[in-house]
C-alpha cells in the first residue's frame, strides 16, 4: 500500500481561472488503476462535503479514448502504449507527488477541473472523414475488392486512432497533425477511400487550421505519447496528399 | 392488460422480411423532409440508424452523454462480427446463422426476427467495406474469417481485438457525413431525462444537457431508443461506467413493456477481481478460445501450491490438468458457447479449484497454440521443427498477430506475461439479451417509439452468441428500423413540426426538475457509488450465474429496501447548473435500483434454466440446465405499475415453424 500527493487541477468551467490544489490520498493499492485511485479520492472528498474532481471516463479499457489526464507532464502518464484508465499505480511510489492536469490547448476548452471539450475532433471529421456512400445496403460484395495485405494493415494501424487527444496535449504547439494524418491515411490507403482523397485533404486541413491547432514542427512527442502507438509515417503521407491536392486544385 | 402484438408476417420464414419490406407504407422523399427523428444512444446502432435515417431524408437528432458519438460502448467490442457470407466455403449458410442463432437463445428469441437478422447479415459486410472499415484480409487481399464459440463454422469478420471500435467509426463516419450536410443535429454529452407522450404517442423527450445542467425540450414525430444494455446494474460488469438503463427505463415507465430482464450474459473470459476498489471488470475476447485452452490442476494440493505461490502452473504435467470444458463437451470443447463454459468454470471454483488467491479463476493456457503454430512456420520456413526455443519465438510472433492487443492489455492490468504463463480469467457480466420489448417492426408497446440493439430483447433469446451483437446492432439500425419506421410514420406527413410549449413537454419537464431537485435536496449520508456497489453485491449474488427461489425473493426485498434508503439518504454534492457527474449517475442508480428488483422478480416467475438463466431447481443429473418447454416457451414481457413488484406479466407465445425445438447439446 502506498501514500501518495496528488496536486489537482481545479476549474469550475470554462470561463473561470483555475488553480492547483493539493490533496493527500492513504492506502492506495498498486493493483488500482489511475481512474480507481481518483475514484478513491473522489468517495472521500464527498463524503467530507467537498466537490469532487471531475474527469471524463468510460469504457475504462483503452479504447473510448475518453479519459484524458496529463500527469507528471505526460499525456496518460509515464507509461508507454497505454491510456489514462489502463495506467496502474504499480508504475508510481510510496510517498511520490503527483501532478495532474487536463489535457491543454486553445482548440480544448476545459469543460471542468480535468474535462475537457474535443468537439473539434469531431468538427474536422464532419469535414471529410468518410466515404461517400449510402447504407443502403446495395453496394458490392465485399470481397470484389481485394487488397493488398500490407496496405490493409498500414489502414488498421492508422484507423486504431482512439481519438483521445494525447498528441495534442503533448505538442508545444498544440498541433493536431498527427490526428488528422491518421484519418486521411486510413482512407487515402484504400481503394473505397482514394476517390475523394483530394476533397477530403484539404477540407479536414482546413476545419483543423479553422478550429485553432498549432502548426507541426516535427519534434515528434505525439508520437511517443500516442496510447495507440500511431505513426510519424502517417504526418508524412498527409503531406504528401496535401500537397498533391493543393497541385491539382 | 395490453395486447402484446409482435405483428410477424404471414407467410414462410425465408420471404417474411421480404414480402414485408414491398407491402409496409412508405414516405416520399419531399415528405420526409417534413419528418423529425430523435435517436438516442450512438453505439452500432443508434449511429447506424442515425446516417441511415437522415440519408434517406428524415431529419435527425441524435443525443449520446459521451463527449463523442465515437465513445458509445460498441467501441469496446473486441472480436468480431458474424455474417453468413460463406466465404470460406464451411458449409455456412442463412439457415446455419439463423438455426446456430435460435439454438444458442436456448429456443427463447423469436424465429421471424432472428431468420431476418440472418438474411441482412451478409449485406453488413459488404457495407462496412464501403465504407472503408480495413477489416483482417489474408495475403490474397480477401476477407479473413474465425470461429466463435457455439458454432461449427468459421463466419466471424474481425479487425484484429478492436472490431467494436472499427465498426463504430465506419458508422460515425456516415454520420458525420450528414452531420456535415446538416441532416444530424447531434447533441453531445446530452443526457435523455424522459419521453414525451401527446395522444399516447411518443412526440419528444425532455434531455439534458449535462455540461451546463439546462433541461430541454425536444419534439419529434417519432423516438428511437439505442442506449445499450443494462448489465452496470451489478456495478461491476464489462460495460462502459456510464452504460445505463435509464432511456429504457424511462420509456418503460411511460407504457413500454420491459422483456426478459433475467436473461443476462455472462461471459467467460474476463479478467479476476483483484480487490474492492475495482470499478469494472475488462473482457478478454472469446476469439481467444480458438487458441486458448481453459484448465484447473486436477489435484486439490495443486492447487493450494499454486495459490501458496510454491508451484507454477507451467511446472504442471499434461496428465495434472483438469481441460475441463474438453472432457466435459468433446464436439465444441473450448469453443461452447458463454453461458456453458461460465457456469463450467463456476462449478470448478466452487468445487474449490479456483487458481488465485480469492479462489475465482482459472487459465487460459496459449502454450500449446504457441507450439503448434511454431511448427508450422518452422515448416513453412524451412527450419529445425525440433528447436524448442525457436518453435516458441516463432509461435509467439503468430500469437502476437492475431492477438497482441489483447495480451498487451492483459500485461498492463495483471502485471504478468500470458507468452509466458497461462492468463487467469473468471466469468464477469458482459450482455443484457433482455431489454425492452418490441414488435417485428423494432416499435415497443408505445406507438412511435421503437428500440434496437441491445436496448430490446428480440434477436438473442436466453443466451447470444459471440460476435452477434454487432451484428444485431448493425443490422437493426442500417437495414431494419429505417424501413419499417416508415410504415408508422406515413401517417404523420401532414402532422407538421411537433410543438414543445404544451401541457405534455410542461409536465414532464416539471417531473424530470423535481427529481434533480430531490436528489440534491436530500443531502443525506451516503455517496451515489455506495448504493451502486451495494446493489451490484445484491445482484451478483442473488441473481448471477445461479439463481433459487429464495435467494430471489430476499433480493426483492433487498433492492426495495435499499431504493427506500437512497431516496432518504444518498449524498449528491453541487449543483445542477454546472458539470455535475454524480447528479447525472444519481438518476441511473435511481432506474438501476428499480430494474434490479424487475430482474429478480423476472427470474423467480421463470421457474426453468434457459440459456445464461440458470434456476438452481431446473437441472439434469450432470448439472445442464433444464427447459421446461411446456410452461415457459414465451417472452415475459413486463408492465410497469409503479413498484416494480407489482408489475404485470403479459406473455408473447413463441412459435417455432422452422425449427424443432431441441434439448441444447454440446457435447
Amino acid at each position: 500500500m502506498m501514500n501518495l500527493t496528488l496536486k489537482i487541477w481545479r476549474q469550475a468551467n470554462a470561463t473561470t481561472k483555475g488553480k492547483m490544489v493539493t490533496y493527500p490520498i492513504e492506502n492506495v493499492s498498486p493493483d488500482m488503476s489511475f481512474l480507481e485511485m481518483m475514484d478513491v479520492l473522489n468517495e472521500q472528498l464527498i463524503n467530507k462535503g467537498i466537490d469532487p474532481v471531475a474527469f471524463d471516463h468510460d469504457c475504462r479499457e483503452g479504447i473510448c479514448g475518453m479519459c484524458s489526464m496529463y500527469i507528471n507532464g505526460e499525456a496518460h502518464g509515464p507509461d508507454r502504449f497505454v491510456t489514462t484508465c489502463q495506467l496502474h499505480m504499480r508504475k508510481f511510489k510510496d510517498g511520490e507527488t503527483i501532478t495532474i492536469e487536463p489535457f491543454r490547448a486553445n482548440a480544448f476548452p476545459v469543460v471542468k477541473d480535468l474535462a475537457v471539450d474535443r468537439s473539434a475532433f469531431d468538427r474536422i471529421q464532419h469535414a471529410g472523414g468518410f466515404v461517400s456512400v449510402n447504407t443502403s445496403g446495395n453496394t458490392q460484395d465485399a470481397n470484389n475488392i481485394p487488397i493488398d495485405k500490407h496496405d490493409a494493415d498500414k489502414a488498421f494501424d492508422a484507423a486504431t486512432c482512439i481519438g483521445c487527444g494525447a498528441c495534442v496535449a503533448s505538442c508545444k504547439n498544440a498541433s493536431a497533425m498527427l490526428f488528422v494524418s491518421a484519418k486521411v491515411s486510413q482512407y487515402a490507403l484504400l481503394p473505397q477511400g482514394k476517390v475523394e482523397a483530394t476533397d477530403r485533404v484539404l477540407n479536414m486541413v482546413k476545419q483543423m487550421d479553422d478550429e485553432g491547432f498549432g502548426n507541426c514542427t516535427n519534434t515528434g512527442a505525439c508520437e511517443v505519447e500516442c496510447p495507440k502507438g500511431i505513426s510519424l509515417e502517417n504526418i508524412a503521407r498527409m503531406n504528401r496528399e496535401y500537397l498533391f491536392a493543393t497541385v491539382k486544385g | 392488460m395490453a395486447s402484446l402484438d409482435s405483428k410477424i408476417p404471414k407467410g414462410p420464414l425465408s420471404n417474411k422480411w421480404t414480402n414485408h419490406k414491398s407491402h409496409i407504407n412508405l414516405v416520399s422523399p419531399a415528405n420526409k423532409r417534413l419528418i423529425d427523428i430523435i435517436v438516442v444512444g450512438t453505439g452500432l446502432a443508434g449511429a447506424s440508424a442515425s446516417a441511415t435515417l437522415a440519408e434517406l431524408g428524415y431529419n435527425v437528432k441524435s443525443f449520446c452523454f459521451q463527449d463523442s458519438p465515437r465513445r458509445a460502448h460498441s467501441i469496446a467490442a473486441q472480436g468480431g462480427i458474424n455474417a453468413a457470407k460463406n466465404y470460406q466455403g464451411d458449409g455456412d449458410s442463412t439457415y446455419r446463422l439463423f438455426y446456430d442463432t435460435i439454438k444458442g437463445g436456448d429456443y427463447r428469441s423469436r424465429e421471424a426476427n432472428v431468420h431476418r437478422l440472418a438474411e441482412v447479415s451478409t449485406n453488413i459486410i459488404d457495407q462496412c467495406v464501403a465504407q472503408g472499415v480495413p477489416f483482417a484480409r489474408d495475403y490474397g487481399g480477401l476477407l479473413d474469417n474465425r470461429s466463435f464459440g457455439g458454432v461449427l463454422v468459421s463466419r466471424t469478420f474481425y479487425a484484429k481485438g478492436q472490431t467494436g471500435q472499427q465498426l463504430l467509426l465506419g458508422a460515425y463516419s456516415a454520420m458525420n457525413r450528414q452531420i456535415g450536410r446538416g441532416k444530424i443535429k447531434m447533441y453531445n454529452r446530452h443526457e435523455m431525462m424522459d419521453l414525451v407522450l401527446v395522444d399516447g404517442k411518443a412526440r419528444g423527450i425532455i434531455a439534458r444537457n449535462l455540461v451546463t445542467g439546462k433541461v430541454e425540450r425536444h419534439g419529434a414525430h417519432a423516438v428511437v431508443v439505442a442506449s445499450g444494455g443494462y448489465g452496470n446494474v451489478f456495478f461491476l460488469s464489462t460495460n462502459a461506467m456510464g452504460s445505463n438503463v435509464s432511456a429504457g427505463w424511462k420509456i418503460h415507465q411511460k407504457g413500454a413493456h420491459f422483456a426478459n430482464p433475467c436473461f443476462t450474459q455472462i461471459h467467460p473470459t474476463c479478467i479476476p477481481v483483484s480487490g474492492d476498489h475495482q470499478s469494472k471488470l475488462t473482457l478478454m475476447s472469446e476469439s481467444l478460445r480458438n487458441d486458448g485452452r481453459i484448465w484447473v490442476p486436477k489435484n486439490i494440493d495443486d492447487v493450494k501450491a499454486i495459490r501458496d505461490g510454491k508451484l507454477s502452473p507451467t511446472q504442471l504435467k499434461e496428465e495434472d490438468r483438469d481441460y475441463y470444458l474438453e472432457r466435459r463437451y468433446p464436439a465444441f470443447g473450448n469453443l461452447v458457447p458463454r453461458d456453458v463454459a461460465s457456469r463450467a468454470a463456476k462449478e470448478r471454483c466452487d468445487a474449490g479449484y479456483g487458481v488465485n488467491a480469492t479462489g475465482e479463476a482459472v487459465y487460459l493456457d496459449f502454450a500449446a497454440a504457441i507450439i503448434r503454430y511454431g511448427k508450422e512456420q518452422a515448416h513453412v520456413k524451412g527450419l529445425d521443427e525440433n528447436d524448442a526455443v525457436l518453435v516458441k519465438k516463432l509461435g509467439q510472433d503468430v500469437v502476437r498477430s492475431k492477438y497482441g492487443n489483447l495480451f498487451q492489455m492483459y500485461e498492463k492490468i495483471v502485471d504478468q506475461n500470458p507468452y509466458e504463463t497461462p492468463m487467469m480469467i473468471y466469468p464477469a457480466v458482459h450482455y443484457t439479451m433482455g431489454g425492452v420489448w418490441v414488435d417485428y417492426n423494432l416499435m415497443t408497446s408505445i406507438p412511435g417509439c421503437y428500440a434496437i440493439g441491445e436496448a430490446n430483447f428480440s434477436d438473442h433469446g436466453a443466451n447470444r452468441l459471440g460476435a452477434s451483437a454487432l451484428m444485431q446492432g448493425l443490422a437493426d439500425g442500417y437495414f431494419v428500423l429505417p424501413y419499417t419506421i416508415g410504415d408508422y410514420l406515413a401517417d404523420d406527413i401532414r402532422t407538421g413540426s411537433i410543438a414543445t410549449n404544451t401541457p405534455e413537454f410542461d409536465a414532464a419537464e416539471k417531473a424530470v426538475v423535481d427529481k434533480i431537485n430531490l436528489f440534491l435536496n436530500s443531502k443525506g449520508e451516503h455517496s451515489v457509488d455506495y448504493y451502486h456497489k451495494k446493489l451490484g453485491k445484491i445482484m451478483w449474488d442473488k441473481c448471477g450465474m445461479s439463481r433459487n427461489a429464495e435467494g430471489l425473493k430476499e433480493a426483492m426485498v433487498d433492492i426495495k429496501a435499499l431504493r427506500e434508503d437512497f431516496y432518504k439518504n444518498v449524498n449528491v454534492p453541487g449543483t445542477d447548473s454546472e458539470f455535475n457527474e454524480q447528479l447525472a449517475k444519481a438518476g441511473r442508480v435511481a432506474d438501476f435500483l428499480e430494474l434490479g428488483e424487475l430482474f429478480a422478480k423476472d427470474a423467480l416467475n421463470r421457474t426453468e434454466s434457459c440459456g445464461g438463466h440458470f434456476r438452481e431447481e431446473s437441472q439434469t443429473p450432470e448439472g445442464e440446465a433444464m427447459r421446461d418447454d411446456e410452461n415457459f416457451t414465451f417472452v415475459s414481457a413486463w408492465e410497469y405499475k409503479g413498484e416494480p413488484a407489482d408489475a404485470i406479466l403479459c406473455k408473447e407465445e413463441l412459435k417455432y415453424e422452422e425449427i424443432e425445438v431441441k434439448t441444447r447439446s454440446y457435447k
